[in-house]
């Protein structure tokens, strides 16, 4: 009877999960040959080894993690306040104000990138701004500081839901004792909340950080030229180069190196 | 004797929660050294009263002067003042040892005297060898006596206890209430004890208070406040007794719903008269302080049996020694002494 009822899911797996993944892999060991599709399926490790020897495959994976390093952790710095806030908002403010928080979802996602793009340019509004007040015209779009922008306002709310999702929990109690016992509220925020809450602080992490490393909208629209993500550098190899293989041997490097982290996770919550 | 220096005065604190006032013009001494009980139902306004002590609320009117210094604005953490929370509030994250620890933690003391502190006040609660643990691997028993001890390790001069016993099986809640009186009187402190059970407070505090709807209604010794209760609402909350009204007529005090004349020893129209003062009688005709009625319903308690005894228009409550305990249904007399009858104010 429950297996009659994981079939769809299992169904799911195999036809959306597991067969791309093998397709990919496939690809991946495939040798690049010209032609439609633009490979040849072989046994072909070589794709890898061009991953490991070329220092620029190297400093993609390494400049994305950077990014995403960042990104995630903005995310957690903007969202503790915003979390602990709405957690402690009265009651009837707290739907209101995560909606909020959800609101610019609604609109879609490369508008709000044109937004972005439209406040940042050089004769975008920031600009004109600060030309009517009389200073130079400062360059703003095209900078890691836009794409590191970009990247926290569009995945703030996955770092913020999981982590609300923790603080709403906390016994409001525990910081009353804290309170008692003598601590201030910076030591009762970083020896009660900031501990009990780091499930939801690494879910919200790992939820921002995971896309994050393999974003490439972002980093093409609003980043500088020379930040070549590996999602970038993916795009490049499978559309300009039209490399299959090697597209495919950096999603697969990809998928691994976030498997780790995940891992990680589960190891830690399986701990508690 | 000389009385005690007034440790805690609490002037006149007034506490309004969204325009709903949950204590109104409280005002009372708490001595050094003294086991205090804040008595009164839900709602009565005792333990915001206490939360007003530890700073957790801020009183809307009124001060509090801990040895004559107003720490009203106060907060908290400055007070030095602790708090033992009816769900005890224990870290979950931190080990028994770093729970009892916190506190000496935030004050910065060196870490041989806090560990000697911990290890001494786990000892004073028979906790030694439980450091280590968690709190969710103790019991309810155990996690009280952590919470006691992280609050007792700062030596606080007044240490607040909300419901400490309300938690705890009915056997353990005795024997954890001796305990609480040997270590008051071990460390010294002044304990202030919130409680809804007149029992407990009745037998473990020096002084009492009670409470209604905010108010203070009467203040004293156990003895005292049980035997001359103030009011028709501390009559009923301490020991459940009966409350019967007079008025006068011919020179002489009648009691309609009874239909009998009483003659208390002290005047009034308005008397408490406590179950286990009426006795049975030898069958006879009602008069003064006594009345015939009929048993209603009986509950045995092994040492007494209480009563519920139809007479006149209306019903009393009385406790008889379990020999004397009549079958349901029977009729008896109910007799008392004048001295039982006990005048109220109101």
């Amino acid at each position: 009877m429950r297996r009659a009822f994981l079939l769809p899911v299992w169904l799911w797996l195999l036809l959306f999960v597991a067969a791309p993944a093998a397709l990919l892999l496939a690809i991946a060991l495939a040798e690049s040959s010209p032609g439609v599709p633009p490979f040849r399926f072989a046994a072909n490790p070589e794709n890898f080894a061009t991953l490991a020897q070329d220092s620029y495959y190297l400093a993609a994976f390494l400049a994305a993690l950077r990014v995403a390093v960042l990104t995630a952790s903005c995310c957690l710095l903007i969202a503790y306040p915003l979390a602990l806030g709405i957690a402690r908002a009265a009651e009837r403010w707290r739907l209101p104000l995560l909606l909020a928080l959800l609101l610019p979802f609604w609109t879609g996602f490369l508008l709000r990138i044109a937004a972005w793009i439209g406040l940042l340019r050089d004769e975008g509004w920031i600009n004109t701004i600060l030309h009517a007040l009389g200073f130079e015209t400062v360059p703003l779009l095209y900078t890691q500081g836009a794409m590191l922008l970009g990247m926290v306002h569009a995945y703030l709310p996955f770092a913020v839901l999981p982590l609300y999702a923790v603080v709403a929990r906390l016994d409001p109690v525990l910081e009353e004792a804290a309170a008692d016992l003598g601590a201030t509220p910076m030591a009762r925020f970083l020896t009660v909340t900031l501990p009990l809450s780091a499930p939801g602080a690494a879910a919200g992490f790992l939820l921002v950080f995971i896309p994050a490393c393999g974003e490439f909208v972002i980093p093409e629209l609003m980043g500088p030229p020379e930040a070549q993500l590996v999602g970038r550098v993916l795009w490049q190899e499978f559309f300009q180069n039209r490399d299959w293989p090697v597209a495919a041997a950096l999603a697969v490097a990809l998928l691994v190196l976030l498997l780790i982290p995940i891992a990680l996770f589960q190891r830690l919550e399986a701990e508690r | 004797m000389t009385t005690p220096p007034v440790l805690l005065r609490v002037q006149s604190v007034t506490k309004r929660f969204a325009g709903v006032v949950a204590v109104e013009a409280v005002a009372l001494d708490i001595a050094a050294g003294e086991f205090f009980a804040l008595l009164g139902g839900s709602g009565s306004g005792k333990s915001t009263l206490l939360r007003l002590m530890a700073g957790l609320e801020q009183p809307d009117a009124g001060r509090l002067l801990l040895d004559g210094v107003d720490i009203t604005p106060m907060p908290p953490w400055q007070r030095p003042v602790s708090m033992m929370f009816q769900s005890y509030a224990l870290f979950p994250h931190l080990s028994v040892f770093d729970n009892v620890a916190y506190g000496l933690r935030r004050a910065r003391v060196a870490r041989g005297e806090m560990e000697r502190r911990v290890a001494e006040a786990l000892a004073l609660v028979g906790l030694e060898g439980f450091g280590r643990r968690r709190p969710h691997r103790l019991s309810g028993g155990q996690r009280q006596r952590v919470a006691l001890a992280r609050s007792l390790v700062l030596r606080p001069r007044l240490l607040l206890l909300d419901e400490p016993l309300a938690a705890l099986d009915a056997g353990l809640r005795e024997r954890t209430g001796f305990e609480l009186r040997a270590i008051q009187r071990e460390t010294g402190a002044a304990f202030v004890m919130v409680t809804h059970d007149q029992e407990e407070a009745l037998s473990l505090a020096d002084r009492i208070a009670l409470l209604d709807a905010g108010r203070l209604v009467q203040l004293g010794p156990p003895a005292e406040v049980y035997a001359r209760p103030a009011t028709r609402f501390v009559a009923r909350f301490l020991g459940a007794a009966n409350v019967l009204e007079a008025r006068e007529a011919d020179g002489r005090l009648l009691c309609p719903a009874l239909g009998i004349e009483l003659r208390p020893a002290e005047p009034g129209l308005l008397f408490a008269l406590r179950p286990e003062r009426i006795h049975l009688a030898a069958p006879g005709p009602g008069e003064a302080n006594a009345v015939p009625g009929t048993v209603a319903e009986v509950a045995f308690h092994g040492d007494t049996a209480t009563c519920i005894v139809a007479a006149g228009d209306t019903t009393l409550r009385v406790i008889l020694p379990a020999r004397d305990m009549p079958q349901r249904g029977a009729p008896v007399r109910l007799a008392w002494e004048p001295d039982a009858l006990v005048p109220l104010a109101a």
